[in-house]
């Protein structure tokens, strides 16, 4: 009991270490991509290529004076960037980095590099939980007092009502072809079968959009949108409450990002990957699925520097007349295709 | 049966842990040395403030707002249906995908009928009324 207690606390800690890192890593990719789009050097001062940068600014903003302005509503002020933290560091526990099925640690079974293998909800527990991450957004954007703050928090909520319904729809046809909720047997079904994004393209593309909309990432970021609200739900925050909602950003793009993988391009498996077992097939798989999350991370970036931005009626139109008619034609294609025995 | 849940409890607790020591460590290092009142001032693109921010606020997408409600409940039915298909396909009982493809159809009765009543074009409507 204890020692499986101990496993999971210790894969827990290696999986959130490594998206932490990933955050920072992507910091810099970020403004380095940035810069090569925008044919500028960007940061390239401190370390090699400017790869410290992303730990200088956190060390900066530590120590950055922590302003709380006076009209604040303050439990909810400090609530705010809280909550934003706590949800992007809980979804990722379904999610299977890894395989290793039959990798054993100390006795203890491993099940997988996935933090909660044995949780029957599976991808319902990280809908759930995603979808509170709009109250980080919404109550910073209330209690900072301030109206461009009120604005982006109102869009938010806007942007929450516009693409939840697509993306549960897109996530919908996977699971009716998989049939079960846990994302393990989602990548073993891609594995034996066919990787997702052939057979529901457009459930792919849906979901793709949809995500990008939750993660709040340009052409979505309304609830930012620094041209026209400054900075949007965070205008009044400061040092580390600040770099709080820039962190859970990051991370939600990460969880996103290994959500496309795992639902549509087959997570960690790879065609001939049933050769390798043991310790040999979890190496494998972790390098083939940080291989697949590195493109949709960059896919992240790039789209934020070649797209502008919506407007959120617009993209409450795009949400409701476009995407949901779409993923709801994915289910029943999904459905139509089982019907004749193709999937 | 509950022993699944442990993950989740160790992952609460971690996520509280590092949200609470990142905004309580800015709080303790970053101390501010200035008492200066103009730095704890709303933000007003460096200016007196004009106006505040406690008013009214008209949402005018409170309509979409309720519809989304309505449909997020109703999809959610879809779960447990999209789960057990397969499972009931292979079993011979093909008359399951059927049952989802009727309940799809009266959502999108509901639907067209919102779309033709323009609960969607929430930001045309403005002038008019």
């Amino acid at each position: 009991m204890w020692a499986s207690v101990a496993v999971t606390a210790v894969k827990l800690v290696v999986v959130a270490g490594s998206i932490l890192t990933c955050v920072a890593i992507m910091e810099w990719v970020e403004r380095r991509g940035a810069a090569f789009i925008q044919d500028r050097l960007g940061p390239n001062r401190v370390g090699p290529l400017g790869l410290f940068q992303p730990i200088v600014d956190a060390v900066k903003l530590l120590f950055k004076e922590d302003v709380t302005p006076t009209a604040v509503n303050k439990g909810l002020y400090y609530l705010a960037p809280m909550i934003s933290v706590f949800v992007a560091l809980v979804t990722f526990i379904v999610i299977p980095f890894g395989a290793g099925k039959d990798v054993t640690v100390f006795g203890v079974p491993l099940g997988g590099l996935i933090v909660a293998p044995d949780l029957g909800v599976g991808i319902l527990y990280l809908l759930a939980l995603s979808a509170l991450g709009v109250y980080g957004i919404v109550l910073a954007g209330w209690s900072s007092n301030n109206k461009y703050s009120l604005l982006g928090g109102l869009r938010s909520s806007a942007q929450l009502i516009s693409y939840e319904l697509s993306m549960t729809l897109a996530v919908l046809g996977v699971l009716l072809a998989t049939g079960s909720l846990r994302l393990d047997d989602v990548v073993s079904y891609q594995a034996s079968h066919v990787w997702n994004f052939i057979p529901q393209f457009i459930g792919f593309i849906v979901f793709t959009t949809a995500v990008f909309a939750e993660t709040n990432r340009l052409p979505f970021d309304l609830a930012e949108a620094e041209t026209e609200l400054v900075a949007g739900y965070h205008v009044e925050y400061s040092s580390m409450k600040f770099a709080a909602f820039l962190m859970s950003e990051y991370m939600n793009m990460v969880t996103a990002s290994a959500l496309i993988v795992t639902l549509f391009f087959g997570g960690w498996s790879f065609p001939g990957m049933g050769r390798l077992s043991g310790w040999w097939l979890l190496i494998a798989s972790v390098a083939v699925f940080v291989t697949k999350l590195a493109f949709f991370l960059w896919l992240f970036v790039w789209v934020r520097w070649s797209l502008p931005r919506f407007r959120y009626d617009q993209l409450m139109q795009l949400g409701w007349k476009g995407l949901l008619p779409l993923a709801t034609g994915n289910l029943v294609w999904v459905g139509f295709a089982m019907a004749m025995r193709w999937l | 049966m509950t022993a699944q849940y442990v993950p989740v409890l160790l992952a609460f607790a971690f996520a509280a842990l590092v949200a609470g020591s990142l905004v309580g460590l800015s709080a303790l290092l970053g101390r501010g040395h200035f008492n200066a009142t103009r730095t704890r001032e709303t933000f007003e693109s460096g200016m007196p403030l004009l106006d505040s921010s406690r008013k009214r606020v008209s949402v005018k997408f409170f309509v979409v707002a309720m519809v989304f409600i309505v449909f997020d409940v109703e999809v959610a039915f879809l779960f447990p249906w999209a789960v057990c298909a397969r499972g009931l396909l292979a079993e011979g009982d093909a008359s399951v995908l059927l049952d989802g493809l009727i309940f799809l159809v009266l959502l999108a009765i509901g639907y067209v009928y919102l779309w033709r009543e323009g609960a969607f074009d929430w930001s045309r409507r403005g002038s008019e009324s």
